[in-house]
Protein backbone atom coordinates (compact mmCIF):
# COMPACT_ATOMS: atom_id res chain seq x y z
CA UNK A 1 0.00 0.00 0.00
CA UNK A 2 0.93 3.35 -0.72
CA UNK A 3 0.34 4.42 2.93
CA UNK A 4 3.92 2.91 3.59
CA UNK A 5 5.22 6.24 2.46
CA UNK A 6 4.80 9.29 5.10
CA UNK A 7 5.20 11.89 2.21
CA UNK A 8 4.55 11.15 -1.37
CA UNK A 9 4.39 14.04 -3.87
CA UNK A 10 3.20 13.88 -7.54
CA UNK A 11 3.65 15.83 -10.10
CA UNK A 12 4.10 19.31 -8.19
CA UNK A 13 4.37 22.22 -9.92
CA UNK A 14 4.81 26.06 -8.93
CA UNK A 15 5.75 29.09 -10.62
CA UNK A 16 6.21 32.80 -9.81
CA UNK A 17 5.09 34.45 -12.49
CA UNK A 18 6.94 34.01 -15.65
CA UNK A 19 9.21 31.43 -14.06
CA UNK A 20 8.70 27.75 -13.47
CA UNK A 21 10.43 26.81 -9.86
CA UNK A 22 9.02 23.33 -9.54
CA UNK A 23 8.27 21.74 -12.99
CA UNK A 24 6.79 18.66 -11.88
CA UNK A 25 8.65 17.34 -8.84
CA UNK A 26 7.81 13.31 -7.82
CA UNK A 27 9.22 12.16 -4.94
CA UNK A 28 8.07 9.78 -1.81
CA UNK A 29 9.60 9.33 1.94
CA UNK A 30 9.16 5.78 3.53
CA UNK A 31 7.96 5.93 6.99
CA UNK A 32 10.68 6.73 9.53
CA UNK A 33 13.55 7.43 6.42
CA UNK A 34 15.92 10.04 6.32
CA UNK A 35 15.71 11.87 2.52
CA UNK A 36 17.99 14.63 1.51
CA UNK A 37 17.44 16.70 -1.15
CA UNK A 38 20.41 18.06 -2.50
CA UNK A 39 20.59 20.75 -5.73
CA UNK A 40 22.38 23.52 -6.28
CA UNK A 41 21.01 27.17 -5.21
CA UNK A 42 17.72 28.22 -6.96
CA UNK A 43 16.94 24.49 -8.33
CA UNK A 44 13.51 24.28 -6.28
CA UNK A 45 14.72 23.06 -2.97
CA UNK A 46 13.36 25.44 -0.65
CA UNK A 47 10.21 25.43 -2.79
CA UNK A 48 9.79 21.97 -2.58
CA UNK A 49 10.06 22.35 1.15
CA UNK A 50 8.07 25.49 1.70
CA UNK A 51 5.04 23.88 -0.45
CA UNK A 52 5.21 20.53 1.51
CA UNK A 53 4.64 22.60 4.75
CA UNK A 54 2.16 24.58 3.32
CA UNK A 55 3.31 27.59 3.42
CA UNK A 56 3.21 27.84 -0.15
CA UNK A 57 0.36 26.56 -2.38
CA UNK A 58 1.70 24.74 -5.57
CA UNK A 59 0.16 25.67 -8.87
CA UNK A 60 -0.63 21.55 -9.36
CA UNK A 61 0.06 18.37 -8.76
CA UNK A 62 -0.70 16.72 -4.82
CA UNK A 63 0.97 16.18 -1.86
CA UNK A 64 0.74 13.43 0.50
CA UNK A 65 0.96 13.02 3.86
CA UNK A 66 0.01 9.67 5.16
CA UNK A 67 -1.62 8.70 2.26
CA UNK A 68 -3.77 12.27 2.47
CA UNK A 69 -4.20 14.94 0.15
CA UNK A 70 -2.70 18.51 1.72
CA UNK A 71 -2.26 20.62 -1.03
CA UNK A 72 -5.34 22.19 -0.33
CA UNK A 73 -6.13 21.97 3.10
CA UNK A 74 -6.42 25.34 4.90
CA UNK A 75 -7.57 26.84 8.26
CA UNK A 76 -8.37 24.26 11.10
CA UNK A 77 -7.41 21.35 9.33
CA UNK A 78 -4.02 22.87 7.89
CA UNK A 79 -3.48 23.53 11.92
CA UNK A 80 -3.94 20.47 13.09
CA UNK A 81 -1.86 18.76 10.05
CA UNK A 82 0.87 21.50 11.64
CA UNK A 83 1.39 19.24 14.80
CA UNK A 84 2.80 16.73 12.99
CA UNK A 85 5.46 18.39 11.59
CA UNK A 86 8.71 19.59 12.83
CA UNK A 87 11.10 22.59 11.49
CA UNK A 88 15.12 23.48 11.43
CA UNK A 89 14.65 27.09 9.51
CA UNK A 90 18.42 27.67 8.21
CA UNK A 91 19.10 30.60 9.89
CA UNK A 92 17.36 29.15 12.89
CA UNK A 93 14.58 31.14 12.81
CA UNK A 94 14.33 31.83 16.83
CA UNK A 95 11.93 34.24 18.38
CA UNK A 96 14.42 37.24 19.30
CA UNK A 97 11.71 38.49 22.05
CA UNK A 98 11.70 35.06 24.02
CA UNK A 99 14.58 33.29 26.02
CA UNK A 100 15.76 30.38 25.03
CA UNK A 101 13.63 27.87 26.62
CA UNK A 102 9.93 29.55 25.82
CA UNK A 103 11.96 29.53 22.48
CA UNK A 104 11.91 25.72 22.71
CA UNK A 105 8.82 25.23 24.36
CA UNK A 106 6.76 27.52 21.89
CA UNK A 107 5.12 24.66 20.18
CA UNK A 108 4.25 22.65 23.16
CA UNK A 109 3.00 26.02 25.04
CA UNK A 110 0.96 27.34 22.43
CA UNK A 111 0.26 24.24 19.68
CA UNK A 112 -0.25 21.85 22.58
CA UNK A 113 -1.63 23.88 25.21
CA UNK A 114 0.81 22.33 28.03
CA UNK A 115 1.51 24.27 31.59
CA UNK A 116 4.20 26.23 31.97
CA UNK A 117 6.34 24.08 34.23
CA UNK A 118 5.73 21.08 32.00
CA UNK A 119 6.61 22.55 28.67
CA UNK A 120 10.11 24.22 30.39
CA UNK A 121 10.71 20.66 31.96
CA UNK A 122 10.65 19.32 28.72
CA UNK A 123 12.56 22.23 27.05
CA UNK A 124 15.44 21.84 29.50
CA UNK A 125 15.64 18.36 28.80
CA UNK A 126 15.73 18.72 25.44
CA UNK A 127 18.59 21.47 25.62
CA UNK A 128 20.18 18.16 27.05
CA UNK A 129 19.85 16.30 24.13
CA UNK A 130 21.09 19.02 21.45
CA UNK A 131 23.68 19.46 24.46
CA UNK A 132 22.89 22.99 25.91
CA UNK A 133 23.01 22.89 30.02
CA UNK A 134 20.24 24.55 31.55
CA UNK A 135 22.22 27.95 32.17
CA UNK A 136 21.53 28.35 28.67
CA UNK A 137 17.81 28.36 29.32
CA UNK A 138 16.65 32.11 30.74
CA UNK A 139 19.59 33.87 27.56
CA UNK A 140 18.32 35.40 24.80
CA UNK A 141 18.53 33.70 21.42
CA UNK A 142 21.08 37.05 20.17
CA UNK A 143 23.26 35.95 22.84
CA UNK A 144 24.11 32.83 21.75
CA UNK A 145 27.05 32.05 18.60
CA UNK A 146 25.65 30.75 15.44
CA UNK A 147 26.40 27.15 16.33
CA UNK A 148 24.52 27.11 19.53
CA UNK A 149 21.39 28.63 18.22
CA UNK A 150 21.06 25.89 15.46
CA UNK A 151 21.23 23.73 18.59
CA UNK A 152 18.32 25.38 20.17
CA UNK A 153 16.57 25.78 16.85
CA UNK A 154 16.94 21.39 16.52
CA UNK A 155 15.67 21.11 19.93
CA UNK A 156 12.58 23.57 19.19
CA UNK A 157 11.71 21.52 16.21
CA UNK A 158 11.67 17.73 18.44
CA UNK A 159 10.47 18.90 21.09
CA UNK A 160 6.36 18.59 20.10
CA UNK A 161 7.62 14.91 18.91
CA UNK A 162 6.64 15.64 15.55
CA UNK A 163 6.14 12.24 13.08
CA UNK A 164 8.04 14.56 10.30
CA UNK A 165 10.71 16.78 10.74
CA UNK A 166 12.05 19.13 7.94
CA UNK A 167 15.72 20.36 7.86
CA UNK A 168 16.61 22.96 5.71
CA UNK A 169 20.48 23.61 5.10
CA UNK A 170 20.98 22.09 8.33
CA UNK A 171 24.42 22.59 8.37
CA UNK A 172 25.28 26.04 6.46
CA UNK A 173 27.49 28.87 8.11
CA UNK A 174 28.59 26.57 10.57
CA UNK A 175 32.34 25.45 11.05
CA UNK A 176 33.35 21.39 9.97
CA UNK A 177 33.71 19.94 13.34
CA UNK A 178 29.93 21.94 14.63
CA UNK A 179 28.31 21.03 11.00
CA UNK A 180 29.27 17.30 11.98
CA UNK A 181 28.30 18.23 15.56
CA UNK A 182 24.74 18.76 13.89
CA UNK A 183 24.80 15.95 11.42
CA UNK A 184 24.72 13.63 14.50
CA UNK A 185 22.70 15.52 16.62
CA UNK A 186 20.37 15.07 13.55
CA UNK A 187 20.66 11.26 13.35
CA UNK A 188 20.23 10.83 17.10
CA UNK A 189 17.35 12.77 17.23
CA UNK A 190 15.44 11.18 14.25
CA UNK A 191 16.41 7.69 15.40
CA UNK A 192 14.92 8.51 19.08
CA UNK A 193 11.72 9.93 17.83
CA UNK A 194 11.57 6.96 14.99
CA UNK A 195 10.81 10.08 13.23
CA UNK A 196 10.74 10.66 9.11
CA UNK A 197 13.14 13.17 7.63
CA UNK A 198 13.13 15.65 4.66
CA UNK A 199 16.49 17.42 4.65
CA UNK A 200 17.49 19.96 1.57
CA UNK A 201 21.35 20.77 1.63
CA UNK A 202 24.00 21.10 -0.97
CA UNK A 203 26.98 20.17 1.99
CA UNK A 204 27.71 16.47 0.63
CA UNK A 205 29.41 15.40 3.87
CA UNK A 206 26.15 15.98 5.52
CA UNK A 207 23.87 14.39 3.10
CA UNK A 208 26.12 11.29 3.02
CA UNK A 209 25.73 11.39 7.17
CA UNK A 210 21.77 11.74 7.56
CA UNK A 211 20.82 10.33 4.69
CA UNK A 212 18.84 7.01 4.06
CA UNK A 213 17.37 7.51 0.69
CA UNK A 214 19.10 10.52 -1.49
CA UNK A 215 16.90 12.63 -4.43
CA UNK A 216 18.85 15.56 -6.57
CA UNK A 217 16.76 18.22 -7.99
CA UNK A 218 17.77 19.74 -11.07
CA UNK A 219 15.76 22.62 -13.13
CA UNK A 220 12.59 21.90 -10.62
CA UNK A 221 12.65 18.36 -11.65
CA UNK A 222 14.10 15.50 -9.56
CA UNK A 223 16.42 14.01 -11.97
CA UNK A 224 17.97 11.23 -9.72
CA UNK A 225 16.73 9.22 -6.92
CA UNK A 226 18.05 6.24 -5.08
CA UNK A 227 19.54 4.78 -1.83
CA UNK A 228 22.70 6.60 -0.63
CA UNK A 229 25.15 3.86 -0.61
CA UNK A 230 24.11 3.95 -4.53
CA UNK A 231 24.78 7.89 -4.75
CA UNK A 232 28.55 7.43 -6.20
CA UNK A 233 27.10 4.64 -8.64
CA UNK A 234 24.68 6.76 -9.56
CA UNK A 235 25.76 6.99 -13.50
CA UNK A 236 24.01 9.88 -13.77
CA UNK A 237 26.32 12.92 -15.27
CA UNK A 238 24.94 15.72 -13.07
CA UNK A 239 24.58 14.18 -9.84
CA UNK A 240 28.77 13.20 -10.60
CA UNK A 241 29.17 16.53 -11.09
CA UNK A 242 27.27 17.99 -7.81
CA UNK A 243 28.88 15.52 -5.49
CA UNK A 244 32.29 16.11 -6.77
CA UNK A 245 31.37 19.57 -6.78
CA UNK A 246 33.29 20.03 -10.44
CA UNK A 247 32.89 23.46 -12.35
CA UNK A 248 32.74 21.74 -15.47
CA UNK A 249 29.49 19.75 -16.56
CA UNK A 250 26.26 19.04 -17.65
CA UNK A 251 24.76 21.73 -14.44
CA UNK A 252 27.08 24.47 -15.88
CA UNK A 253 27.08 23.58 -19.66
CA UNK A 254 23.69 24.03 -19.60
CA UNK A 255 23.14 27.47 -17.71
CA UNK A 256 25.98 28.91 -19.73
CA UNK B 1 -3.69 63.95 -46.44
CA UNK B 2 -5.01 60.70 -46.06
CA UNK B 3 -1.25 59.38 -46.81
CA UNK B 4 -0.11 61.84 -44.25
CA UNK B 5 -2.97 60.72 -41.22
CA UNK B 6 -1.91 57.11 -41.77
CA UNK B 7 1.71 58.16 -41.27
CA UNK B 8 0.46 60.17 -38.08
CA UNK B 9 -1.69 56.86 -37.02
CA UNK B 10 1.18 54.37 -37.58
CA UNK B 11 3.41 55.99 -35.77
CA UNK B 12 0.76 57.11 -32.75
CA UNK B 13 -0.87 54.23 -32.40
CA UNK B 14 2.32 51.97 -30.99
CA UNK B 15 2.50 55.06 -28.69
CA UNK B 16 -1.01 55.20 -27.41
CA UNK B 17 -0.75 51.76 -26.83
CA UNK B 18 2.19 51.97 -24.53
CA UNK B 19 0.10 54.38 -22.20
CA UNK B 20 -3.26 52.62 -22.07
CA UNK B 21 -1.33 49.88 -20.96
CA UNK B 22 0.46 51.52 -18.58
CA UNK B 23 -2.28 53.18 -17.14
CA UNK B 24 -4.30 49.72 -16.97
CA UNK B 25 -1.52 47.75 -15.58
CA UNK B 26 -1.35 50.51 -12.80
CA UNK B 27 -4.62 50.68 -12.39
CA UNK B 28 -5.01 47.17 -11.96
CA UNK B 29 -1.70 47.12 -9.30
CA UNK B 30 -3.87 49.64 -6.82
CA UNK B 31 -7.15 47.92 -7.07
CA UNK B 32 -4.99 44.74 -6.30
CA UNK B 33 -3.08 46.17 -3.64
CA UNK B 34 -6.65 47.63 -1.72
CA UNK B 35 -8.15 43.99 -2.20
CA UNK B 36 -5.33 42.19 -0.53
CA UNK B 37 -4.88 45.31 2.09
CA UNK B 38 -8.80 44.95 2.50
CA UNK B 39 -8.49 40.78 3.30
CA UNK B 40 -5.47 41.41 5.22
CA UNK B 41 -7.17 43.34 7.18
CA UNK B 42 -10.36 41.34 7.30
CA UNK B 43 -8.70 38.28 8.53
CA UNK B 44 -7.44 40.57 11.20
CA UNK B 45 -10.62 41.64 12.62
CA UNK B 46 -11.13 38.09 12.96
CA UNK B 47 -8.56 36.84 14.50
CA UNK B 48 -8.95 40.05 17.30
CA UNK B 49 -12.75 39.11 17.77
CA UNK B 50 -11.93 34.95 18.02
CA UNK B 51 -9.91 32.99 20.49
CA UNK B 52 -7.53 31.83 21.31
CA UNK B 53 -5.90 35.11 22.89
CA UNK B 54 -2.63 36.02 23.94
CA UNK B 55 -3.50 38.48 26.59
CA UNK B 56 0.28 39.06 27.51
CA UNK B 57 0.73 39.99 24.14
CA UNK B 58 -2.18 42.18 24.00
CA UNK B 59 -1.16 44.08 27.21
CA UNK B 60 2.54 44.32 25.94
CA UNK B 61 1.25 46.27 22.91
CA UNK B 62 -0.90 48.39 25.10
CA UNK B 63 2.84 49.42 26.81
CA UNK B 64 3.97 49.83 23.45
CA UNK B 65 1.84 51.39 21.11
CA UNK B 66 0.14 53.43 24.41
CA UNK B 67 1.93 54.24 27.71
CA UNK B 68 5.43 54.75 25.39
CA UNK B 69 3.42 56.75 22.89
CA UNK B 70 2.23 59.37 25.48
CA UNK B 71 5.64 61.93 26.39
CA UNK B 72 5.88 62.10 22.62
CA UNK B 73 2.32 62.87 22.18
CA UNK B 74 2.13 65.06 24.99
CA UNK B 75 4.45 67.12 23.86
CA UNK B 76 3.20 67.30 20.74
CA UNK B 77 -0.24 68.73 21.62
CA UNK B 78 1.93 70.96 24.86
CA UNK B 79 3.38 72.98 22.15
CA UNK B 80 0.57 72.86 19.52
CA UNK B 81 -1.53 74.31 21.89
CA UNK B 82 0.74 77.01 23.20
CA UNK B 83 1.59 78.27 19.53
CA UNK B 84 -2.47 78.44 18.85
CA UNK B 85 -2.87 80.69 21.32
CA UNK B 86 -0.25 82.67 20.23
CA UNK B 87 -0.65 82.78 16.52
CA UNK B 88 -4.60 83.32 17.14
CA UNK B 89 -3.28 86.46 18.91
CA UNK B 90 -1.49 88.11 16.55
CA UNK B 91 -4.54 87.66 14.50
CA UNK B 92 -7.47 88.40 16.10
CA UNK B 93 -5.93 91.13 18.67
CA UNK B 94 -6.00 93.40 15.15
CA UNK B 95 -10.06 92.66 15.29
CA UNK B 96 -10.44 93.22 19.05
CA UNK B 97 -11.04 89.59 19.08
CA UNK B 98 -9.01 88.43 21.50
CA UNK B 99 -11.80 86.67 23.42
CA UNK B 100 -12.22 84.02 20.32
CA UNK B 101 -8.72 82.65 21.50
CA UNK B 102 -9.96 79.82 24.06
CA UNK B 103 -12.55 79.05 21.74
CA UNK B 104 -9.65 78.83 19.05
CA UNK B 105 -7.71 76.85 21.26
CA UNK B 106 -10.29 74.25 22.40
CA UNK B 107 -11.64 73.47 18.97
CA UNK B 108 -9.16 73.15 16.96
CA UNK B 109 -7.08 71.10 19.61
CA UNK B 110 -10.33 68.54 20.39
CA UNK B 111 -11.43 68.72 16.44
CA UNK B 112 -8.40 68.55 14.29
CA UNK B 113 -5.10 68.85 15.55
CA UNK B 114 -4.95 66.26 18.38
CA UNK B 115 -5.70 63.55 16.86
CA UNK B 116 -4.22 64.43 13.79
CA UNK B 117 -1.09 65.20 15.09
CA UNK B 118 -1.24 61.97 17.47
CA UNK B 119 -1.89 59.84 14.53
CA UNK B 120 0.87 61.21 12.84
CA UNK B 121 3.32 60.88 15.30
CA UNK B 122 1.89 57.24 16.45
CA UNK B 123 2.75 55.93 12.35
CA UNK B 124 5.96 57.58 12.66
CA UNK B 125 6.86 55.98 16.12
CA UNK B 126 4.83 53.32 16.14
CA UNK B 127 4.12 52.52 12.46
CA UNK B 128 8.04 52.27 11.53
CA UNK B 129 8.62 49.88 14.68
CA UNK B 130 5.75 47.73 14.04
CA UNK B 131 6.60 47.17 10.17
CA UNK B 132 10.50 46.60 11.18
CA UNK B 133 9.69 44.22 13.89
CA UNK B 134 7.38 42.20 11.64
CA UNK B 135 9.28 42.68 8.62
CA UNK B 136 12.57 41.25 10.25
CA UNK B 137 10.54 38.36 11.46
CA UNK B 138 9.16 37.91 8.14
CA UNK B 139 12.79 38.34 6.44
CA UNK B 140 14.36 35.89 8.83
CA UNK B 141 11.61 33.42 8.53
CA UNK B 142 10.48 33.34 11.85
CA UNK B 143 7.11 33.99 10.95
CA UNK B 144 7.37 30.60 8.99
CA UNK B 145 8.76 29.17 12.07
CA UNK B 146 5.12 30.51 13.91
CA UNK B 147 3.43 28.16 11.42
CA UNK B 148 5.19 25.29 11.20
CA UNK B 149 4.70 25.37 15.35
CA UNK B 150 0.71 25.50 15.08
CA UNK B 151 0.20 29.26 15.90
CA UNK B 152 -1.38 31.30 13.27
CA UNK B 153 0.80 34.55 12.72
CA UNK B 154 -2.15 36.44 12.11
CA UNK B 155 -3.49 35.77 15.49
CA UNK B 156 -0.07 35.77 17.59
CA UNK B 157 1.48 38.95 15.57
CA UNK B 158 -0.46 41.19 14.19
CA UNK B 159 -3.86 40.96 16.25
CA UNK B 160 -2.48 42.54 18.95
CA UNK B 161 -0.93 45.12 17.53
CA UNK B 162 -4.32 45.97 15.93
CA UNK B 163 -6.11 45.95 19.00
CA UNK B 164 -3.61 47.73 20.86
CA UNK B 165 -3.45 50.64 18.46
CA UNK B 166 -7.64 50.82 18.08
CA UNK B 167 -7.45 51.43 21.76
CA UNK B 168 -4.62 53.18 22.46
CA UNK B 169 -4.84 55.97 20.09
CA UNK B 170 -8.62 57.58 21.72
CA UNK B 171 -6.63 57.25 24.85
CA UNK B 172 -3.79 59.23 24.16
CA UNK B 173 -5.76 61.79 21.80
CA UNK B 174 -7.96 62.29 24.96
CA UNK B 175 -4.79 62.72 27.36
CA UNK B 176 -3.42 64.77 24.12
CA UNK B 177 -6.56 66.93 23.96
CA UNK B 178 -6.13 68.25 27.99
CA UNK B 179 -2.53 68.54 27.45
CA UNK B 180 -2.71 70.75 24.24
CA UNK B 181 -5.64 72.95 25.97
CA UNK B 182 -3.46 73.40 29.15
CA UNK B 183 -0.43 74.52 26.99
CA UNK B 184 -3.10 77.37 25.32
CA UNK B 185 -3.79 78.55 29.13
CA UNK B 186 -0.73 78.84 29.90
CA UNK B 187 0.26 81.16 26.85
CA UNK B 188 -2.82 82.73 27.46
CA UNK B 189 -2.57 83.41 31.37
CA UNK B 190 1.11 84.07 31.35
CA UNK B 191 2.41 85.41 28.15
CA UNK B 192 -0.79 86.99 26.85
CA UNK B 193 -2.14 88.37 29.94
CA UNK B 194 -5.50 87.09 30.02
CA UNK B 195 -7.18 86.19 33.11
CA UNK B 196 -7.49 82.33 34.37
CA UNK B 197 -11.05 82.07 34.96
CA UNK B 198 -12.09 84.44 31.71
CA UNK B 199 -9.83 81.75 30.01
CA UNK B 200 -11.64 78.82 31.39
CA UNK B 201 -14.76 79.94 31.31
CA UNK B 202 -14.72 80.68 27.65
CA UNK B 203 -13.19 77.31 26.69
CA UNK B 204 -16.28 75.32 28.96
CA UNK B 205 -18.50 77.80 27.21
CA UNK B 206 -17.90 76.35 23.54
CA UNK B 207 -16.63 72.74 23.59
CA UNK B 208 -19.02 70.11 23.34
CA UNK B 209 -19.51 66.87 23.67
CA UNK B 210 -19.24 65.99 20.01
CA UNK B 211 -16.20 68.02 19.86
CA UNK B 212 -14.74 65.45 22.19
CA UNK B 213 -16.42 62.61 20.73
CA UNK B 214 -15.52 63.36 17.43
CA UNK B 215 -11.93 63.41 18.12
CA UNK B 216 -11.58 60.03 19.71
CA UNK B 217 -13.40 58.62 16.87
CA UNK B 218 -11.26 59.94 15.04
CA UNK B 219 -8.55 58.49 16.71
CA UNK B 220 -9.72 55.31 16.77
CA UNK B 221 -9.61 55.05 12.89
CA UNK B 222 -5.86 56.67 12.98
CA UNK B 223 -5.22 53.81 15.29
CA UNK B 224 -6.77 51.37 13.57
CA UNK B 225 -5.01 53.04 10.07
CA UNK B 226 -1.55 53.15 11.73
CA UNK B 227 -1.28 49.55 12.93
CA UNK B 228 -2.94 47.82 9.61
CA UNK B 229 -0.42 49.73 8.01
CA UNK B 230 2.48 48.86 10.37
CA UNK B 231 1.43 44.88 10.10
CA UNK B 232 0.47 44.72 6.66
CA UNK B 233 3.90 45.79 5.12
CA UNK B 234 5.67 44.36 7.75
CA UNK B 235 4.02 41.14 6.79
CA UNK B 236 4.83 41.37 3.51
CA UNK B 237 7.69 42.72 3.71
CA UNK B 238 10.75 42.09 0.82
CA UNK B 239 13.76 40.56 1.21
CA UNK B 240 16.75 41.22 3.60
CA UNK B 241 17.31 44.54 5.44
CA UNK B 242 16.40 46.75 1.86
CA UNK B 243 12.98 44.84 2.15
CA UNK B 244 12.68 45.80 5.61
CA UNK B 245 13.44 49.29 5.28
CA UNK B 246 11.26 50.00 2.54
CA UNK B 247 8.30 47.71 4.40
CA UNK B 248 9.09 50.48 7.01
CA UNK B 249 8.97 53.73 4.65
CA UNK B 250 5.87 52.57 3.31
CA UNK B 251 4.20 51.83 6.32
CA UNK B 252 4.71 55.36 7.42
CA UNK B 253 3.80 56.76 4.47
CA UNK B 254 0.80 55.12 3.42
CA UNK B 255 -0.56 55.42 7.60
CA UNK B 256 0.05 59.60 7.07
CA UNK B 257 -1.52 60.09 3.75
CA UNK B 258 -4.51 57.67 4.85
CA UNK B 259 -4.68 59.53 8.25
CA UNK B 260 -5.26 62.76 6.24
CA UNK B 261 -8.01 61.81 3.94
CA UNK B 262 -9.90 59.87 6.41
CA UNK B 263 -9.56 62.84 9.22
CA UNK B 264 -10.92 64.84 6.19
CA UNK B 265 -13.85 62.49 5.45
CA UNK B 266 -14.52 61.30 8.94
CA UNK B 267 -14.67 65.68 9.51
CA UNK B 268 -17.46 65.98 6.73
CA UNK B 269 -19.38 62.98 8.46
CA UNK B 270 -19.63 64.64 12.22
CA UNK B 271 -19.70 68.28 10.52
CA UNK B 272 -21.95 68.72 8.17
Amino acid sequence: MSVQNKIELRNVKKAFGEKKVLDGVSLSVERGKSLVIIGGSGTGKSVTLKCILGLLKPDSGSILIDGMETSKLGGSERDHLMKKFGMLFQGGALFDSLPIWQNVAFGLIHGKRRAKDEARAIAIEKLKAVGLGENVANLYPAELSGGMQKRVSLARAIATGPEIIFFDEPTTGLDPIMADVINELIVNCVKDLGATALTITHDMASARKIADHVAMIHQGKIIWAGAVTDLDKSGNPYVEQFIHGRAHGPITDQAA
Amino acid sequence: MKFASSVIMSSFMPLLGDVCQGVGGSILQIMGAIGRLTLFALEAVFHVLTPPYFFRHVLRQFLDIGFYSLPVVGMTALFTGMVLALQSYTGFSRFNAESAIASVVVLSITRELSPVLAGLMVAGRVGASIAAEIGTMRVTEQIDALTTLSVNPLKYLIAPRMLAGTLMLPILVFVGDIIGVYGGYIVSTHVLGFSSGNYLHQTWDVLENIDVASGLIKAAAFGFIVALMGCYHGYNSGRGAQGVGMATTNAVVTASILILIFNYLLTQVFFS
